[in-house]
């Protein structure tokens, strides 16, 4: 056997996957930046290494396939926490719910209107309908709209790193002071990387940026089918 | 863990089923997290049965979402020939949900506190 009949080997795929992960997320613990973000780091990695060694992306995919198995059960996985911020909030949740349904809207219509002024294809208008929401719920949706999954994938983590990076500046900017109002929005404009970033306030923020990113993610699942639709 | 992995691809499966009625753009998975949480909220399911494999899961999403990372590499001629209209409606729409959310959020949580006080 060569090596590269050994590299494309499923086993060898996945193990590569876990040790270059393994070690990103390594790096990032110890420089504490965050644009040594280890998602994409691995991403760039694997990607540079598939071009390197000549392996297809189909060949990746046969182990790869076995790890995004498992993106599917973690998003019924979101119910847990989903259901015990619930019991938090009920007295908020008119409040919080207008909140989630403004902001999704906006932010669907806004990106799907802008693309497609600026002569976007429809494929990546529809790749770009659901940026906001967190990634694995991110493609799913994108797959329901006919867009490119990974297309998909690339501008929610984008989305993510300008949200870690700029977000709290620009609400402050903004003049949004509570820090309640912060967390929410950064939950549901940059999902998981700013909810991410709202815990470093504390376990109460994290929380809120959760609950943004949960309840936009269902209603962009039920919106962004209808405005895309609409609009284009 | 049998049964923890059972009701979460149980509530997974239905979504899936759901998702197949014709015209549904909604995806199988939000189904079946609607599903369990439904089913949290009547106390069909306990939520501490469910913690340790829901905890695995959520915490490790990142990693799962690799392998669709990865297929981006399909797709940079598409990217390099738009790249002007996918950066400016992607840094205008996250500047635009971030001070639409916040100021609304602000503005109906302030009323609603101030309402309290005076009841």
């Amino acid at each position: 056997m060569t090596f590269i009949e050994i590299a494309r080997n499923p086993l060898s795929t996945i193990t590569l996957t876990f040790v270059v992960f393994w070690l990103t997320t390594a790096l990032q613990r110890r420089t504490r930046l965050a644009i040594l973000n280890p998602l994409v780091l691995t991403i760039a990695f694997l990607i540079t290494f598939l071009k390197l060694t000549g392996i297809s992306f189909e060949q990746y995919y046969e182990g790869g396939r076995m790890i995004e198995f498992w993106l599917k059960p973690a998003i019924v996985a979101l119910a847990l926490p989903l259901y015990n911020e619930l019991k938090h909030i009920k007295s908020q949740f008119m409040s919080l719910f207008l909140t989630e349904l403004a902001g999704c809207a906006v932010g669907v219509i806004s990106v799907v209107l802008i693309a497609s002024w600026l002569g976007a294809s429809p494929e990546v208008i529809r790749s770009l309908a659901p940026k906001s929401v967190s990634t694995p719920i991110a493609i799913e949706i994108t797959r329901q709209l006919g867009g490119i999954p990974a297309l998909t994938s690339a501008i929610v983590v984008l989305v993510g790193m300008i949200g870690a990076m700029a977000g709290v500046k620009t609400m402050e900017w903004g003049r949004i002071k509570s820090p309640v109002s912060k967390s929410l929005s950064m939950g549901t404009a940059a999902h998981v990387m700013g909810t991410n970033r709202m815990s470093e306030y504390g376990d109460r923020y994290g929380a809120y940026a959760t609950l943004g990113l949960i309840l936009n993610g269902i209603l962009t699942a039920f919106l962004a089918g209808p405005i895309v639709n609409l609009i284009l | 863990m049998a049964k923890q992995f059972g009701i979460i691809f149980g509530c997974l499966f239905l979504g899936e089923l759901l998702a197949l009625v014709p015209g549904m753009t909604i995806p199988g998975s939000i189904w079946g997290m609607l599903i369990l949480t439904f089913l949290l909220n009547r106390g069909v399911v306990r939520a501490a049965t469910i913690k340790p494999v829901c905890k695995f899961l959520t915490d490790n999403m990142a990693f799962f979402f690799i392998p669709p990372g990865v297929a981006l590499m399909l797709y940079f001629d598409l990217i390099g020939k738009e790249l002007i209209p996918i950066m400016v409606a992607t840094v205008v729409s996250i500047i635009i949900v971030l001070l639409v959310t916040g100021h609304l959020h602000q503005y109906l949580h302030s009323r609603s506190k101030h309402h309290n006080q005076h009841k």
